[in-house]
């Protein structure tokens, strides 16, 4: 499977390797939707099983984002992961997996990462108005946003 | 639809305005096949539009609802009784367990785990234990791992138990939660004996188990194993053939196969729908290997089928028992793990079959003592997304009845 994509894709699969018998594989953000679609719809990756990011906010480009997926025909995982900077989006997998459209707000809510096409983007764990993002590294664990508890809860402080 | 509104005598009742205004002109088939039919949210879908729309009506379900199993709000969109869409509202609860893992060792982190779907602290304690140790390359002694296999298996039906009671009461059933409760008890019995917790357990640790069995732990199971098979006969006794359950469970929250899958619905919900799978079977951790066990599946995915394919799952957790109480191995019940955990640099995902479905942790570790991150993948909160789809053109009621057969628990949805 690796080798067909490496002969569609060239240099755009920048990685394709195997940790603790885990399979994952680093594309460029260009191709990753295309790839998405191929996994589910030639590959049988029919189970999107999670979207989620990594924040290193002392690198040029900040995110890591991450989907596992498996298959019920070949009971296999794998994970796809894509680099980004912070600003940067990425194509809603919406289209090709339903499940993608929680996960990805939450991705949102926690990181602030948009994705492109993406019906109704919008916060899902924290309240709408709520600023700051919180699993980025440098939110701190105690920080919250004052102002919004502040005007809504009537307290001073949440701490 | 409730007559009386005042617009409705304004304007005249055409038949032919069905027709003319109606905003989906799609076939059925067309719309089945369309894959944003999933986008429900209540903008931008627009159900099959009524034809006196003056009747709609939006209103809150929760977040303070004793139906809602939590603190879950649902936003219904109804044209009388009927549902046109829904929109859920969730993170009341939600106390950024992720963000605190990584602010935590793997050791500090490990009794956080069971605050999520804390009817089943257990399963989610193994779950990270074994994400944990996938990551230092250890694995749990024999002995540990059978011992692993019972808790988590006596959770499995406590956790069902929980569910047949609150679901059954939801629906107007009153009595099966007094059952299932008397019975559940037993169960918390045997926790409590064991490491000294009924709810939040904390029975495991990285590299296996913290305590020994106690004395009789093995008799306690044994008459534990005697005592609930007629009493699960008795739940059935009340529900499986009577009427009025038959009613409001029979194609009730129906959904299909295809549906399912790309949801990514989980865990007895999944099976209902006739997919025939499960982690335990499909990519065997623990000791799972060394046991018989079928898995039962549905056909309609109704919320009747949904309830089946858990009684029978209770069942085969029994078998699942008796067949490791009788067999548990002697040896330590701790690998060698070493003091400061530190594991190499990489990441990990690693799930189990939790009583509500996959439960997946995914850890990325930065060589030092404390995850770079945790990601918890909840199956409550994914199951929960199908809540729209299973309700779409149903009653209230049946609402109310599809909360109850999703399972969820709020402490996960939220984390």
């Amino acid at each position: 499977m690796i080798g067909t994509l490496k002969g569609q894709y060239g240099s755009g699969i920048r990685e394709a390797n195997t940790y603790l018998g885990q399979n994952y594989m680093v594309v460029e953000p260009s191709i990753v939707s295309e790839l998405l679609q191929i996994l589910r719809d030639r590959e049988q990756f029919d189970y999107c099983v999670d979207i989620t990011a990594l924040h290193y906010p002392e690198r040029e480009k900040q995110f890591e984002l991450i989907w596992i997926l498996y298959s019920f025909s070949r009971n296999e995982r794998i994970r796809v992961k894509t680099i980004i900077a912070d600003g940067e989006s990425v194509p809603s997998a919406v289209l090709i997996w339903a499940t993608a459209n929680w996960l990805e707000r939450e991705v949102f809510d926690m990181f602030g990462i948009r994705f492109e096409g993406h019906p109704d983007l919008k916060r899902i764990l924290l309240p709408d108005g709520w600023k700051g993002h919180p699993l980025r590294k440098d939110y701190g664990i105690i920080q919250q946003d004052q102002e919004w508890v502040q005007a809504n809860l009537g307290i001073e402080s949440g701490q | 639809m409730g007559a009386g509104q005042p617009g409705d005598r304004e304007r005249p009742i055409n038949m032919t305005d069905r027709t003319i205004t109606d905003p989906n002109p799609k076939t059925t088939e067309a719309r089945k096949a369309d894959p944003t039919r999933f986008l429900s949210h209540l903008e931008l879908d627009q159900p099959d539009k009524t034809f006196l729309d003056s009747n709609e009506l939006v209103i809150n379900m929760g977040p303070q609802h004793p139906a809602t199993h939590g603190v879950l709000r649902v936003i219904l969109k109804l044209d009388g009784e009927q549902v046109l869409g829904t929109e859920c509202v969730i993170g009341y609860l939600h106390r950024g367990v992720e963000k605190i893992a990584e602010n935590r060792t793997y050791t500090m982190f490990n009794p956080y785990v069971d605050r999520m779907d804390y009817v089943a602290a257990v399963s989610n304690g193994l779950g990270y234990c074994e994400a944990v140790e996938k990551l230092l390359n250890i694995e749990a002694p024999p002995r540990a791992k059978y011992i692993r296999v019972i808790l988590t298996e006596l959770n499995r039906l406590a956790s069902h138990q929980l569910w047949l009671g609150t679901h059954a009461l939801d629906i107007g059933a009153m009595t099966p939660l007094f059952y299932t409760f008397r019975d559940r008890e037993e169960i918390l019995k045997i926790f409590e004996k064991y490491c000294g917790a009924r709810l939040t357990t904390h029975a495991f640790r990285i590299g296996g188990c913290q305590y020994e069995t106690y004395e009789g732990f093995e008799r306690d199971v044994i008459k534990f194993l005697d005592f609930v098979p007629p009493k699960i006969d008795e739940y059935e006794e009340l529900l499986t053939t009577n009427r009025i359950w038959l009613e409001r469970t029979k194609n009730v929250g129906v959904i299909s196969k295809a549906d399912a899958i790309a949801l990514g619905v989980t865990g007895p919900v999944l099976r209902a729908s006739g997919v025939k799978w499960d982690l335990r079977k499909a990519q065997p951790y623990a000791a799972y290997s060394d046991f018989d066990f079928e898995i039962p599946i549905g056909t309609n995915g109704d919320t009747y089928d949904r309830y089946t394919v858990r009684m029978e799952e209770m069942r085969q957790s029994l078998r699942i028992i008796r067949q490791a109480v009788g067999k548990i191995p002697e040896g330590p019940i701790m690998a060698k793990v070493p003091k400061v955990m530190k594991p190499p640099v990489g990441e990990v995902y690693h799930s189990i079959e939790a009583p509500k479905g996959e439960l997946g942790y995914f850890i990325v570790s930065d060589g030092s003592t404390q995850p770079y991150r945790i990601r918890v993948r909840p199956p409550s909160f994914v199951n929960l997304q199908a809540l729209d789809i299973m309700v779409r053109g149903a009653l209230v009621a049946d609402v109310i009845a599809v909360i109850g057969t999703l399972d969820i628990v709020l402490g996960e949805v939220d984390r």
